[in-house]
This record gives C-alpha cells, structure tokens and sequence, in this order.
C-alpha cells in the first residue's frame, strides 16, 4: 500500500498535470469549491423566492427545489453532458459539464438550509426593522441574511463536503478529478483494487472528515455565542 | 434544427423492454438495499446501547466512514476491492451470478445503514428524560422502558427520516451504473446509444425518477402529518 502511495502520489494529488489536464484532489477541490460559490446567488434567491408572499414567486421556486430533490445527480450530468453543448454552441469539457450539473443541483439544496437559517431567526428581527421603518430589501440584505447565513454556516460547510463527495460522479463523464485519478492508478496497476480504492477512500476520508468535524466545531461555537446551552442533552 | 420530439421511438417494442428491465432492476436494487439497510441500522443501534466503549468506537467509525466516504467509491471499494480478497471459488461464483447487482446492493444498504442507524439513535434522544425516570420510578425495567415507553415513540419520530433515506436510497441506485448494474440509467444510455434519441430517452428516465420521488415525499409529508405525537 506504501508503495503504490509512493509511486502514485502525484497522480492522486494533481493527475497527469503537467504532461495532461489538471486532474486529482487538486482538481477535486478546485470544482467543488467553483460550483458551491456560483450556486449561492441562485441558491439565495431561490430561498427568498420560496419565503415569498408572492404566488408567482413561491410555486415556481418550490417546484424547481422539489424537481432537483427528486433525481439523482446523475441525471443533471447526462442532461449538462449531452445538452450543455447544444445550448453552448461548442465542445465542452468534463469539468465544466460536471460543474454546471453541481451547481443546478446543489442550489436547489443550498436554497432549504438558507431558508432554514432564515424561518430560524426570531420573527421579531424583521418587526422591528419594519418598525424601524425598512423596507423589504434593506430588512433581507442587512439584518435577515446576514444572521442567517452566520447562523447556517455549519450547515454550509457540510454542504461543502456533500459537493466534493458528489464531484465523484465525474468519473461517470471522465471529468479529471481524484476518483478518475484512483481507476487510472488502477487501470495500471491490475492487481491491487482494494489497496488503490482503500487509498482512494482513506483520502476522502481525512478530507471530508477533517471538515466535518469543522462544522461541528463552528456549530458549537456559534450556539455559545448565541448564548444557547451547547448541543443537546445527551441521553442515549 | 428540424428536431423531431419522439416519444414513441424510444417507448416501443425492445426499447420499452429495456426501460421496463431498468425500471424492475431499480426497484430490486433499492428493495434489497433498504433491507440490508434497516437490519445493519437496527443492529447498529442496539450495539450502541451497550455501556461498552470499542463498541461504540465502532460504531462510531461506521458511521463516519460511510457519510465521509463518496458513495460512487465505497461501491467501488467493494466491487473492485473486496472480491479480490476473497478465494478464488467466491470470485468465481460472485462473477457468475450477477455479482455487480449484488455488491451494489451491500454497499447501498451499507452506506444507508449508517444514516439509518443515526436518525433511529436522534428519535431515541428525542425523548425526554423525564420519561425515562417516570417509567422507572413506576417499575419498568430497562428492557420494560426501552420497549413500552422510548421505542414506540422514538420510532414514530423516526419515520419520517427514515422514509426521506428511502428516497435518498432510491436516487442513490442511479450510481450502480457504474459498475455495469443494469438499471434504469444505464438501461436509459444503452436506449440512447442505440436510438440517438438523446432527448426522448433521458426525458424517460427523468419522468420516472421524479414520478417514484414525488410518491415517496408525498408518503413521507403524510406519515409526518399523521405520525405527529400529540403531546397532552
């Protein structure tokens, strides 16, 4: 296991970067980190659509959230795969067809966390900007989201960790990411699957853990502040 | 462009087939899967009530490893990795019976057994205290108070995730394609290769994921409305 560590380390780490496309971990991160920020302008508005008092605004926005949580994210992929080109007008790579499916799919599920953070303030933040005399914007933009996006960064973070775990899927497209990487290994290799897989797994799994707990760290920071008891009562 | 929308290329004679294989192939999958997934979280939950730290270090792992892990990956794990550390009689017989169906069904049952495990332990937590001690003070045992006073209650709050992992499970099946499994999405590109109705095909596929999905969230929504404790 050392061994194949040893001489496959940078092809995990960056691919056949620089005789090939930047692929590996570092690719990993660079698309889950691109598709989580472009998704969070849609994902908000998305949110305040859905918290809307309009009908127009509010139907539409729960049937696109509800659309996206009821298929698999693989079928954005073959959808961004197959028509991203039509739309587009050329070629387009693995990586960018990857990103675009990523960022359909996780503003639907960044827009409930936000609208989470937002139904969890106190009403009594939005009444007394009201009272103060704001309007709906002036209210949203400076005292309804910035709280709640404070409140919910925990649950970003793990939202963070869901994407790199979903960039996996870019070896259905053979998009050059860390999963890629391990069946090239592989393909080389022959006879060690469980030790290259195991190395595969092991990485996600310092990664994503390390963030994780990141998240769990912030919560019970956040939830102090705040003045709260930390965490529940432990029981079972 | 002078594109055709045609439906009934890709819903006729073998096409339909193998969109009806996919579908069947699916739902085994997931119905496999889920019972694999409830007895290892069931199993998982009661080894974490016993007072006894590795235990529940296991336990522990288990859980992290398979929420931390990508999914894609652990089934590669177990349908590269694991038979490879088996005798070459296991191979034999695994290659020769489906074995790709097979390991993706434990690897999906296993990767949900651990969020299974996590919404019945977050169910018993629920519970208040309180409830603990009135029934011991009333002479209940442990077993009495586990069986007559949290679990019916916690279980009741544990439908409603349980059933939305039922969904998360039933999406997550998409992911045995990979492998070579022969279910809806990879039935749905072997229709499209043949057929070049890229489209109509995935439009198919489409329809019938968000036509189980919606079944399920509107079952979940309804167990949650009717399974609501009324706290007098």
């Amino acid at each position: 296991m050392i061994e194949i560590i040893q001489n496959n380390w940078l092809l995990f780490l960056v691919g056949q970067y620089p005789h090939g496309p930047i692929g590996g971990l570092t690719m990993t991160m660079f698309m889950a980190t691109v598709s989580l920020a472009l998704c969070f302008p849609f994902a908000i508005a998305l949110a305040l659509a859905r918290l809307s008092s309009h009908r127009w605004l509010r139907l539409p926005a729960t049937a696109i959230v509800h659309t996206v949580r009821g298929l698999p994210l693989i079928m954005f992929i073959f959808w961004a795969y197959f028509f991203s080109p039509l739309v587009i007008g050329r070629a387009v790579g693995g990586v960018e067809t990857l990103i675009i499916a990523l960022v359909v799919y996780e503003a639907a599920y960044l827009s409930e966390i936000i609208r989470a953070g937002i139904e969890g303030l106190p009403k009594g933040q939005t009444e007394a900007a009201t009272a103060l005399g704001l309007g709906y914007w002036p209210t949203t933009l400076k005292i309804v989201l910035p709280q709640a996006l404070h409140n919910m960064l925990p649950s970003m973070v793990s939202q963070f960790v869901s994407t790199i775990k979903e960039t996996s899927l870019g070896y259905v497209i053979s998009a050059h990411e860390l999963t890629f990487a391990a069946a090239q290994v592989n393909n080389v290799l022959l006879t060690q699957p469980f030790e290259v897989y195991g190395i595969l797994a092991l990485t996600y799994f310092a990664l994503c853990f390390a963030l994780t707990s990141l998240a769990r760290f912030i919560e019970r920071r956040i939830s102090t502040s705040r003045g709260g008891t930390p965490g529940v009562a432990v029981l079972a | 462009m002078g594109y055709v929308f045609d439906l009934g290329s890709v819903l006729s004679g073998q096409y339909l087939n193998w969109f009806l294989i996919g579908i069947a192939t699916t739902f085994a999958l997931t119905l496999v899967a889920w019972c694999l997934a409830m007895a290892m979280g069931i199993t998982l939950t009661l080894i974490r009530m016993i007072p006894f730290r590795p235990l529940e270090w296991f336990v522990a792992l288990y859980v992290e490893y398979h929420r931390n892990v990508p999914l894609l990956v652990q089934i590669f794990v177990w349908y590269f990795g694991v038979p490879s550390l088996l005798p070459r009689v296991a191979r034999q017989w695994i290659n020769a019976h489906h074995g790709e169906f097979l390991l993706a069904a434990i690897a999906l049952g296993l990767a949900a057994a651990a969020y299974v495990a996590e919404d019945i332990r977050s169910g018993i937590r629920s519970i208040p205290r309180a409830q603990y001690e009135a029934s011991r003070s009333i002479g209940f045992g442990y077993l009495g108070t586990m069986g007559y006073v949290v679990l019916p209650q916690a279980l009741r709050i544990a439908v409603p995730p349980l059933i939305n992992q039922t969904l998360l499970l039933f999406k997550n099946t998409s992911l045995a394609m990979a492998i070579g499994v022969g279910e809806l999405t990879y039935r749905t590109r072997e229709v499209e290769s043949y057929t070049f109705k890229t489209f109509e095909a995935f439009a198919v596929a489409t329809a019938i994921y968000l036509t189980v999905s919606f079944a399920i969230m509107a079952l979940g929504s309804y167990s949650g409305r009717r399974l609501k404790l009324e706290t007098r």
